[in-house]
């Protein structure tokens, strides 16, 4: 996770949306590295065009753009270079794997891999997270209590160690791995929220609502979600980028995607073993990875950015 | 139901509409047990305007709480007395039922309007959830009719227009007026403002009270003016209470308080008011500071800070004596005057 934090700042930043253009850490980063500013007055195309053909497009039509097998290769072809390499071929773009498997085809239909798990974990771990933590925020009491609790434990938890346990128990899969990843997931969303609500209870607008005759529910959600929904959107695009990393860390140590599927991770490991004859296998995926996730840490900048009401005025 | 709002009409003669007696608000808090608000009696008429003066910290705001049972819970609770509102006492209804209450027969309007208004929705958007909370079956076309009718009674410009105005387009004035507009959309009979001008400049509060005064012309709307500036009260308000740790120790006409106050503590605070025809001399100030709420003394809780109290005062809780037609006092030196 700390990998794709480095390119986000310190990692905490969209925790307290930072408003400042002429201060902060988010201005210091800026001047040490303007090439990777985020100004709310600017679409990051560049990152936008990365995630949509190299995760959105791929993971839809995986198989309508490709032609090979991602599963079976030819034995033959086993280990082509990249096309623009000696020995390669137009046939293989990015090369061949040792099985003869066309490493494009399998970084595409790794892209829909890689998004089912994000949106699986995302949905499960921002449904539940953002329920508990708004009814933490809101009733306090015993539910804060117990909430809290069970944040700061599932935040301890070793994923890797965990997954690890898991794995050897009941062995890899698709549904094993979106389990593991969503069990910690919630715990971010909750924690976002709990500490969004406990801020947003106490606006006027709250207490109008109360005298004029509404629920707790009404409250809730017609008064405080829609106000917490800017730093929901922001935490989901940055933790698409965490959970496509820890899906291919996992998936790397063999505790993830069960083998010949062509997860990103899966294949990064694939290719350590050939990494000083054949380096493609393993760099292009591993690219993919840095590509995608460094895209959805810059989109998710430029949106904290973008929906911070404050910056609205300036646009 | 809606009976109750209509009924006051006109009639100053009728009842009261809202009737408050011995009501107890305590706040426990870490430090002890807060009596904020410590057996207040007071009637509201339709169509009047009552003031509850006092300084920081004297109850006003835990009183007006009290009555909508909006106390924050779980440090404050109400531990006794009763509201009468329409023939029930509010304090035996259950939460469903206040919550119909709330807003539909008495509406609050809270001290910071500017912040009083969600900055996600739509002006249109927010008066009609106010409606729509009270009258599920009414038809979009009339909550429509009904949001302009109350942006057109608290004097809004272009009403239609400003339906699709999102807070954060109007002044703090507008947006005054449009909360004003939500508390009293659904045709109230009472009205709590409290402190409703603090956040705003001078001259916006004088405009704003005059609509709160045009509203219950036009309405007849029973409102309780909660505030710590005497001179608000003379503008506006028919008849003040006078509120000191938890207590109200004076209460009568307007005229009366300001012509003969009868409390030492009333006339301390008329005489802390700046006055333009006075030269640049120091304010008099009340002497000592407020008591804390939490070990009040057993006898009159403005004793220690009164220049003229008594050794009665420090013992027993003054009882409160007529001075004048619907005029009392709170305090011993009166019964030795009677």
């Amino acid at each position: 996770m700390p990998i794709g934090r480095l390119f986000s700042g310190s990692g905490r930043e969209w925790a307290t949306p930072s408003a400042s253009r002429t201060t902060g850490p988010i201005e210091g980063r800026r001047r040490r590295f303007p090439w990777l500013r985020t100004r709310a007055d600017k679409v990051p195309w560049i990152p936008i065009f990365i995630i949509v053909f190299l995760l959105l497009l791929p993971a839809l039509l995986a198989d309508v753009i490709t032609v090979h097998d991602p599963l079976r290769g030819v034995l033959a072809d086993r280990l082509t270079p990249p096309a623009w390499i000696e020995g390669g071929s137009w046939t293989y773009p990015l090369g061949t794997d040792k099985q003869g498997r066309d490493l494009l085809t399998r970084i595409i239909y790794g892209a829909r891999i890689s998004l089912a798990v994000a949106s699986l974990t995302i949905l499960v771990g921002a449904s539940v997270g953002t329920t508990l933590g708004l009814l933490a925020g809101y009733f306090g009491g015993w539910i804060d209590r117990v909430v809290s609790w069970l944040i700061d434990t599932f935040l301890s938890l070793p994923i890797v160690l965990l997954a690890l346990v898991i794995v050897a128990v009941i062995g890899p899969s698709f549904v094993t791995i979106v389990t593991i990843i969503a069990i910690t997931m919630w715990a971010y969303f909750a924690r976002q929220v709990r500490g969004d609500t406990l801020a947003a209870r106490e606006a006027e607008y709250v207490a109008r609502s109360k005298v004029a005759g509404s629920s707790a529910w009404r409250i809730l959600l017609r008064h405080i979600l829609p106000n917490i929904a800017n730093t929901l959107i922001v935490l989901a695009t940055l933790q698409v980028g965490v959970v496509i990393l820890e899906e291919s860390s996992l998936s790397f140590i063999g505790a993830g995607i069960p083998r010949p599927n062509p997860s990103w991770g899966v294949m990064v490991a694939g290719g350590r073993d050939q990494v000083l004859i054949a380096w493609w296998i393993s760099l292009f995926p591993g690219l993919a990875i840095l590509l995608v996730v460094l895209s959805l840490n810059l989109l998710g900048d430029w949106l904290r950015d973008f929906l911070d009401p404050k910056m609205r005025q300036r646009r | 139901m809606n009976g109750t709002a209509d009924d006051g009409g006109g009639a100053s003669v009728a009842g009261p509409v809202l009737e408050v007696k011995d009501l107890v608000t305590h706040l426990y808090t870490r430090w002890g047990i807060t009596k904020a608000v410590d057996g207040v009696s007071l009637q509201l008429f339709p169509g009047e305007m009552l003031g509850i003066v006092g300084e920081s910290g004297s109850g006003k705001s835990m009183l007006a709480l009290s009555l909508v049972r909006l106390v924050p819970e779980p440090a404050g609770r109400i531990l006794g007395g009763q509201v009468f509102l329409g023939g029930r006492d509010l304090l035996s209804l259950s939460e469903k039922q206040m919550r119909k209450i709330r807003g539909r027969e008495v509406s609050m309007i809270l001290q910071d309007p500017q912040q009083s208004l969600n900055p996600v929705y739509s002006v249109g958007n927010q008066i009609a959830e106010a409606i729509r909370l009270h009258d599920v079956a009414v038809s979009s076309r009339e909550v429509l009719e009904r949001s302009i009718a109350a942006l057109h009674s608290v004097q809004v410009p272009a009403p239609e227009r400003r339906l699709r105005s999102f807070p954060h387009q109007m002044s703090g004035g507008m947006k005054q007026r449009v909360v004003g507009a939500m508390a009293i959309s659904c045709r109230p009979s009472v009205l709590i403002a409290d402190e409703p001008t603090t956040a705003l400049d001078v001259t916006i509060q004088a405009q704003y009270l005059r609509l709160l005064d045009e509203i219950r012309k036009q309405t007849s709307i029973a409102i309780i003016l909660i505030t710590h500036d005497f001179g608000v009260i003379a503008e506006s308000c028919d008849r003040v209470a006078v509120m000191y740790a938890g207590r109200i120790v004076e209460q009568g006409p307007v005229s009366d308080i300001f012509d003969k106050p009868e409390h030492p503590y009333t006339q301390a605070l008329l005489k802390a008011r700046p006055r333009l025809a006075r030269k640049a001399e120091r304010l008099p100030s009340i002497e000592g500071q407020p008591p804390s709420l939490i070990d009040l003394p057993p006898g009159c809780s403005f004793a220690p800070r009164c220049p003229v109290a008594l050794t009665s005062c420090e013992n027993q809780y003054p009882p409160s004596f007529e001075v004048g037609d619907h005029h009392v006092a709170a305090c011993w030196l009166v019964e030795e005057m009677l």
